[in-house]
């Protein structure tokens, strides 16, 4: 338990978003750990991922992760490091999901570490029905473990915050032309009404920009599901992105 | 200081020709812009010149019915998810909002050169650029037997309106365990999928109503859109019930005759207790009536949708040959995007962006059981064409089902919006 610890205070430290990491942090630990204690790698990894694993049983009764994953009570846990809150494609989420996510709430270690601290003191209005994980090494080791599983649901793969944000990096980085943004928007507003309103079809307007690029990214290099969304991105260079991004910003709810 | 009319033309005098209203006569304190047709492609057309040129161009946007009803949809309410007056919208909130005139009369003619229009009423409107977006005329004749007078026993119920709720209560006294005889069009025609969905809708209002009915499609095409979607969908949900014949089968439409309520074919003849009869189709007659049709569509540039014949006319939605677009109400609105930011661009000098269309149709089989087909779009030299398009898949999980149909829901909130404000 020592060594776990010692692992999981890493994992506590804020992910920086500086590029692409060859494996997953969490990964690269446990080899560490595994040459530190002089143990055979995947002996410890085993048991590592069973002490994670175990700890989801908390969470299983709602959520599955993994390949094939499904909705059930709460929305499918793979891809979550990166993913703006309330966009998991078919689930219906509270108004207080969906708006902290329109607000810019994205899952990482950081966010994901503070929710299931204490959830409905985190994000209120939540209905998720989990009063909070108190020891802080748990959490952590729980948060690590979660965050590994890619978008179609491989464990301990590298993070996708880390490639959605390398791949909209380009286009965040552009001034967006907003006059330019408006006109492309017309494709988005068959669908997503402007005021913000949501009638089947989630709010876009007002979203950070950032966030805004990155889910745009995300369904670009379809690891969100949507193939309405997926072959509308599939023309949007970094110069639409960010001119969308830079007009939808601009919008208020009514 | 706020100038009048005299202090414009002392002020301006020979340096009129620099303005960057070209076609702006001193006569006029604003460019006009004309839209005759206030459905999926007239009303967004107008309302997006109006609500982008913040008052620079005078929209009148000339519209027959005081309330639209969306043939996308009217299939909804054919299967009872939807009830009729929530497929009706009306125009005051693009007058209110958006300052645009709306006129409701007929449009009878057009005199391209005096950019005229000739209304019902007996008035007439100028204009510095046309809008026409008009939708569909049946060619009734394209079916033996089939006519103008034959619409109220065998509705075709293409155009939204009462006959969507003639056919309704047509099918629902139907005699027990009885025949429902659909014949769709020939292509091109407004919305590939909506008789299929039509068939599914009938179809489930029959289960629930009349079990042992049968439905009987005589189709003159050898396939259709999102055929193994719909297949698929009617043997899961309505088995034995819809049987669906391609002219290699029936051999030929030879005649229908609406007061037997006969469908021959070279097959056999069917006897139908209701029946669907949608003919082959061409543009609105305004189209034909201002020149700048080809046949029975008009051709426009892909850049701009501006009529191929005449630069001050633009066609919009069905009435137009958009090449690899559907005629879909989606299409309408997302050409009429394109055709604003090109008008408003001549007559105000704003900036004008390259073409982009887009087009969805989602249709509904059975209760929680969507499925759509959608592509993006640019403009080729001559035609537009397709970008990237996708579609549902056959044995598709519930969740996702039941999803897109959530999804369509949320886009007709979406596009009806986005067409009247
Ligand atoms: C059963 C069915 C289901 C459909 N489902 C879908 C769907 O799910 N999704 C989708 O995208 N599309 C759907 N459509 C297609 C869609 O309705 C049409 O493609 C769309 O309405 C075309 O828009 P438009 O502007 O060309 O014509 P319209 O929307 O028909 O508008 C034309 C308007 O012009 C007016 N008008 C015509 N001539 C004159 C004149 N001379 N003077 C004054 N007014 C005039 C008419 O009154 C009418 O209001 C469906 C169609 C049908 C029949």
């Amino acid at each position: 338990m020592e060594k776990v610890r010692a692992r999981s205070t890493d994992q506590m430290r804020p992910l920086e978003k500086t590029g692409p990491r060859p494996i997953h942090k969490f990964l690269s630990f446990l080899v560490f750990l595994a040459g530190g204690i002089g143990l055979p790698a995947p002996m410890v990894l085993a048991e590592d991922a069973a002490g994670a694993h175990d700890l989801f049983k908390k969470c299983a009764v709602c959520h599955e992760i993994g390949t094939n994953a499904r909705n059930k009570v709460g929305p499918h846990l793979n891809g979550l490091d990166g993913r703006t809150a309330g966009t998991v494609d078919r689930y219906k989420y509270s108004r207080a999901v969906k708006k902290a996510g329109g607000g810019g709430l994205r899952w990482n270690a950081e966010t994901l570490t503070e929710y299931l601290r204490k959830p409905r003191a985190f994000l209120k209005g939540t209905r998720m029905s989990f009063a909070g994980m108190k020891d802080p090494d748990q959490l952590a080791e729980l948060v690590a473990w979660l965050i590994g599983f890619s978008a179609d649901g491989k464990a301990g793969s590298m993070a996708n915050s880390d490639k959605t944000e390398l791949l909209g990096a380009s286009a965040s980085a552009l001034e967006g032309d907003p006059e330019y943004g408006e006109y492309i928007a017309g494709e988005c507003v068959t669908c997503h009404q402007i005021s913000g309103k949501e009638d089947g079809i989630p709010s876009i307007t007002g979203w950070p920009k950032e966030n805004f690029i990155h889910a745009l990214v995300e369904y670009k290099n379809k690891l969100r599901a949507n193939p309405v969304m997926q072959t509308v991105t599939s023309r949007l260079g970094d110069e639409e992105m960010a001119a969308l991004a830079a007009y939808f910003a601009t919008l208020k709810h009514k | 200081m706020k100038l009048n009319r005299r202090h414009f033309l002392s002020a301006t005098g020979a340096g009129v020709a620099t303005l960057a209203m070209p076609s702006l006569g001193l006569g006029q304190a604003k460019p006009k812009v004309v839209v005759i047709g206030g459905g999926a492609g007239g009303a967004t057309a107008a309302r997006y010149i109006a609500k982008d040129s913040k008052g620079k161009i005078a929209v009148t946007l000339i519209e027959a019915s005081k309330r639209y009803y969306t043939c996308f949809f009217s299939n909804l309410y054919l299967g009872g998810f939807r009830d009729y007056a929530s497929i009706g919208h009306g125009y005051d909130t693009l007058a209110a909002d958006h300052g645009v005139n709306v006129v409701h009369d007929w449009a009878t003619g057009i005199d391209a050169g005096a950019k005229k229009i000739m209304l019902a009423s007996g008035a007439s409107v100028s204009y510095d650029r046309l809008v026409l977006s008009p939708g569909i005329d049946m060619k009734y004749d394209s079916v033996p037997g089939y006519s103008a007078e034959a619409q109220g026993r065998m509705p075709h119920a293409w155009k939204s309106g009462t006959q969507v709720q003639q056919l309704r209560s047509q099918v629902e006294n139907m005699r027990e365990g009885g025949t429902f005889v659909m014949v769709p069009p020939p292509n091109p025609f407004r919305c590939p999928p909506g008789p299929y969905e039509r068939i599914s809708m009938i179809a489930h209002i029959l289960k629930q109503k009349n079990p042992s009915a049968k439905i009987i499609v005589v189709d003159p095409k050898p396939k259709f859109s999102k055929q193994a979607l719909f297949q698929e969908g009617w043997e899961a949900h309505y088995p034995d019930m819809i049987e669906w014949l391609g002219p290699d089968i029936h051999g030929g439409i030879k005649n229908v005759n609406p007061d037997t309520m006969e469908i021959e074919t070279d097959l056999e003849t069917f006897k139908a207790d209701a029946a669907s009869v949608v003919p082959a189709q061409k543009a609105g007659s305004i189209a034909m009536a201002a020149g700048v049709t080809d046949g029975d569509w008009a051709p426009i540039v892909p850049a701009s949708m501006q009529a191929k014949g005449d630069p001050n006319i633009y066609v919009l939605g069905d009435a137009s040959i958009a090449a690899a677009m559907p005629k879909s109400g989606f299409s309408a609105n997302s050409q009429a995007k394109v055709a604003a930011n090109a008008i408003r661009g001549e007559l105000t000098g704003s900036k004008v962006f390259p073409a982009r269309f887009s087009n969805t149709c989602w249709s509904l089989i059975a209760t929680d059981d969507g499925v759509k087909v959608g592509a993006n779009y640019g403009a080729g030299s001559e035609k537009i064409e397709v970008v990237d398009k996708f579609i549902s898949k056959t044995g598709e999980d519930e969740a996702v089902r039941k999803a897109t149909y959530e999804e369509s829901e949320g886009w007709y909130k979406g596009i009806t919006t986005d067409m009247f404000g």
